[in-house]
């Protein structure tokens, strides 16, 4: 009995060890805003009441739904705009809204779900480069096309060897910029700023290693020193051991590469233990939950994020204003004007590929085509899309916290890397 | 030096946290061999309970010292206890009580069911409460003037307020729990109930009742933890149990579960192992992306040649 008990315990720590290693499970869970289609019985050409989806695949539970719930509801502004213009005649657009909980297994399920929808015409989404990298796959395979608002890793486009740039796949576009352009920006704004030394952490996810290697490539290139490279585990809540370690490095600054429910913590940890230099990072922190975790000592900590401040820009005041009069509970977040964005560069692609269409289905090779072409005047600037399917905008902006709020610092145009 | 001692505070004050959930592992294994892995979740209910709390106090915000730490803690404190004893109740009385002469795996597929529901519920549900906030992402800690944010330097040391707190916490706690086993009547129902529950229950003693105080004990300490865990992290979140509650798990087993101080000993090892193998093992497998593998190496090396754990199980087999 007693053998067996042992045996019993040391199986269960086995698996304790087996599922603590490999970070915590994942919950899958679904949310559809519309309804059922309720059209497409038997109608045939192009008579009004043709249904056409548009996907959309990002966090809607769990710690990073702040974006995501803004994304959503900036898209779904979209289709009702285009719905009330009357953009595609003959044609009613309908939002399929999915939660990937910010994880790659539900946004595969996600993906997979929607691929099986035959009116859908494309996808918008999703927040996580991770999840991108494991969606792409999915809806490639069925010729929909993927327009990210938020997917910053540049080997979504141009394929795993950046030196020998390939696209990756024909479906996919983003209209963010990427890590490639976002690291060197900053690692640039430290070091115009006099910061030499600093430390790089990073949460181990595509988004955060892609951005903090781009950083470093860049820092030490313009003369700057990288005097301790560390990661955290982000299921983790205790980072003392980690901050011990970087501040006997004596770093001037600290550059974290993931999302600000990790950063957050970090930051306001990093603080209490003594080690108050700035901490920067980029996109993924730049959200007001990340002041909130922060706490008080937050002031000072830096986050690049795609574009220029939405009040500098006389047609992002506009998206505003009508995503204010649309009545969403929640706020647009980081990435409401590029879902915004990535949902018209559809609709505009549609324009031209459902004119002469009979299904949706049929549609969709023609709309990822369309896209190649697509070129307006969106939210954030000019939509269009390169060759590899990034997006042409290369602005950027170093946003900083102070008195609690983030403020706008330096806003330019990055022609660096 | 500082570094060594820094460390070995930052693994301490995290070994602590570990070692107030490992207690009430250990405390319900010893009693009826049940490794209770909703355990996680009742210092996650514990956490929001005291959360609860405050918000219920009307989010009182920029006390003097005196109030938030005379006032303010120690409600928030019971009102955590309050919340993570009555979940545990209802969870013994509901899903374990009734299993308890079932084989010994139906106990714990239902542990794992209500660790799920429990996880779930706080998630979908706690935000929709009028005037709370969403709990579907983390939600920041009350700042309670006194601790939040306050450091004691000794040297080149900077010690925490709030680790101090958890250190604290399980100094009295151990203490307590000592005292309530070896002294009081309901303590020796426990034990003797561990020995043998059938003679235990020919001897007069209410078996029902040590159990039901086991899970209490447990969930109370877990309740402490839950509390420590928001003072010093910030922020708390429905699925914060689930890898505490590995780890604690792991630690109870590493000081041999069913012995309280083994918990003890096996979280703060488990903390300090953590916190030095971030710092101390050179080369690539010195990082901290390598700090849960040593955690896991020591403890898979204590299962092979020490299998009752650091401390040796006091269970009484019963074969």
């Amino acid at each position: 009995m007693t053998i067996h008990r042992r045996a019993v315990l040391a199986g269960f720590a086995g698996v304790a060890a087996t599922i603590t290693l490999s970070g915590c499970g994942s919950r899958t869970a679904t949310t559809t805003t519309t309804g059922e289609s309720t059209a497409g019985s038997g109608s045939t050409g192009a008579a009004s009441g043709n249904v056409a989806k548009i996907g959309f695949i990002a966090p809607l539970s769990g710690g990073l739904s702040a974006m995501g719930t803004g994304m959503r509801n900036s898209v779904d502004l979209a289709i009702k705009q285009a719905n009330e213009s009357g953009a595609i005649p003959g044609w009613t657009l309908e939002l399929v809204a999915e939660d990937d909980q910010g994880q790659p297994d539900p946004g595969r399920n996600a993906a997979t779900k929607l691929a099986g929808d035959s009116d859908i015409v494309g996808v918008v989404g999703p927040l996580n480069s991770s999840v991108g990298q494991a969606i792409q796959p999915v809806l490639d395979a069925a010729t929909i096309a993927l327009v990210s608002p938020a997917n910053t890793n540049p080997t979504l486009t141009k394929g795993a060897d950046l030196a020998n740039p390939q696209r990756a796949y024909a479906s996919y576009f983003r209209t963010c910029t990427t890590d490639a352009v976002q690291g060197p920006f900053a690692a640039q704004y430290l070091l115009d700023n006099g910061f030499t030394q600093v430390a790089t952490v990073h949460d181990k996810k595509a988004y955060g290693q892609g951005l903090v290697e781009a950083f470093t490539t860049a820092f030490t290139e313009g003369g700057g020193t990288v005097v301790a490279a560390e990661t955290i585990n982000p299921d983790d809540k205790d980072y003392s051991a980690v901050i011990t370690k970087v501040a006997a490095s004596s770093p001037a600054a600290l550059y974290y590469g993931g999302e600000y429910p990790n950063a957050g913590p970090l930051s306001q940890q990093m603080k209490a233990s003594g080690l108050n230099v700035p901490l920067m990072g980029g996109d993924g922190l730049y959200d007001a939950a990340y002041i909130e975790l922060a706490g008080s000592t937050s002031d000072g900590d830096l986050a690049t994020s795609v574009g220029a401040p939405t009040d500098s820009l006389p047609s992002a005041q506009a998206f505003v204003d009508a995503y204010d009069a649309g009545g969403y509970a929640e706020g647009y977040s980081a990435y409401g004007m590029y879902a915004y964005d990535a949902a018209n560069a559809i609709i505009e692609a549609l324009k031209v590929s459902l004119a002469d269409a009979d299904a949706a289905e049929g549609a969709r090779e023609a709309t990822v085509e369309a896209l190649n072409d697509v070129d307006f005047e969106g939210a954030s600037g000019r939509v269009a899309f390169d060759e590899f399917g990034d997006s042409v905008s290369r602005v950027l902006t170093v946003y900083k916290v102070t008195g609690g709020e983030w403020v706008a610092d330096t806003t330019q145009d990055f022609q660096g890397s | 030096m500082d570094l060594f001692l820094q460390q070995l505070v930052n693994g301490l004050s995290l070994g602590a946290l570990y070692a107030l959930i490992a207690v009430g592992y250990t405390v319900v294994y010893g009693i009826v061999q049940l490794i209770n892995f909703a355990h996680g979740e009742i210092f996650m209910v514990g956490a929001f309970g005291a959360y609860t709390t405050w918000m219920l106090m009307g989010a009182p915000a920029s006390l003097s010292v005196g109030i938030a730490l005379g006032v303010v803690l120690p409600a928030m404190l019971l009102g955590g206890i309050v919340t993570s004893v009555t979940v545990a109740l209802l969870m013994e009385r509901l899903a374990y009580r009734p299993l308890r002469s079932a084989p010994r795996l139906a106990p714990l597929i239902s542990a794992i069911g209500i660790s799920i529901a429990l996880q779930e519920a706080v998630r979908l549900f706690y935000g929709r409460i009028p005037g709370f906030p969403d709990s579907r992402r983390a939600i920041p800690f009350p700042v309670i003037e006194g601790i939040t944010g306050r450091t004691v330097q000794f040297g080149g040391l900077t010690i925490q307020y709030s680790a101090l707190f958890t250190l604290g916490a399980l100094a009295v706690c151990t203490v307590l729990l000592w005292w309530f086993v070896n002294k009081t009547r309901m303590g020796r129902a426990m034990q003797a109930t561990s020995q043998d529950a059938d003679t235990s229950r020919l001897m007069g003693i209410n078996v029902d009742r040590a159990i039901a105080t086991a899970f209490a004990v447990g969930a109370a300490l877990a309740a402490v933890a839950g509390l420590a865990h928001g003072l010093r992290y910030n922020n708390i979140d429905p699925l914060m149990g689930f890898l505490s509650g590995l780890k604690a798990f792991t630690a109870a087993v590493l000081g041999g579960i069913g012995n309280i101080n083994g918990a003890v000993v096996g979280g703060l090892t488990l903390g300090v192992v953590e916190a030095m193998a971030t710092t101390f093992i050179p080369g690539q497998f010195g990082s901290s992306a390598w700090k849960d593998v040593w955690a896991f190496v020591l403890l898979i090396l204590v299962l092979v040649f020490r299998p009752q754990g650091l401390l040796g199980a006091k269970v009484v087999d019963r074969a």
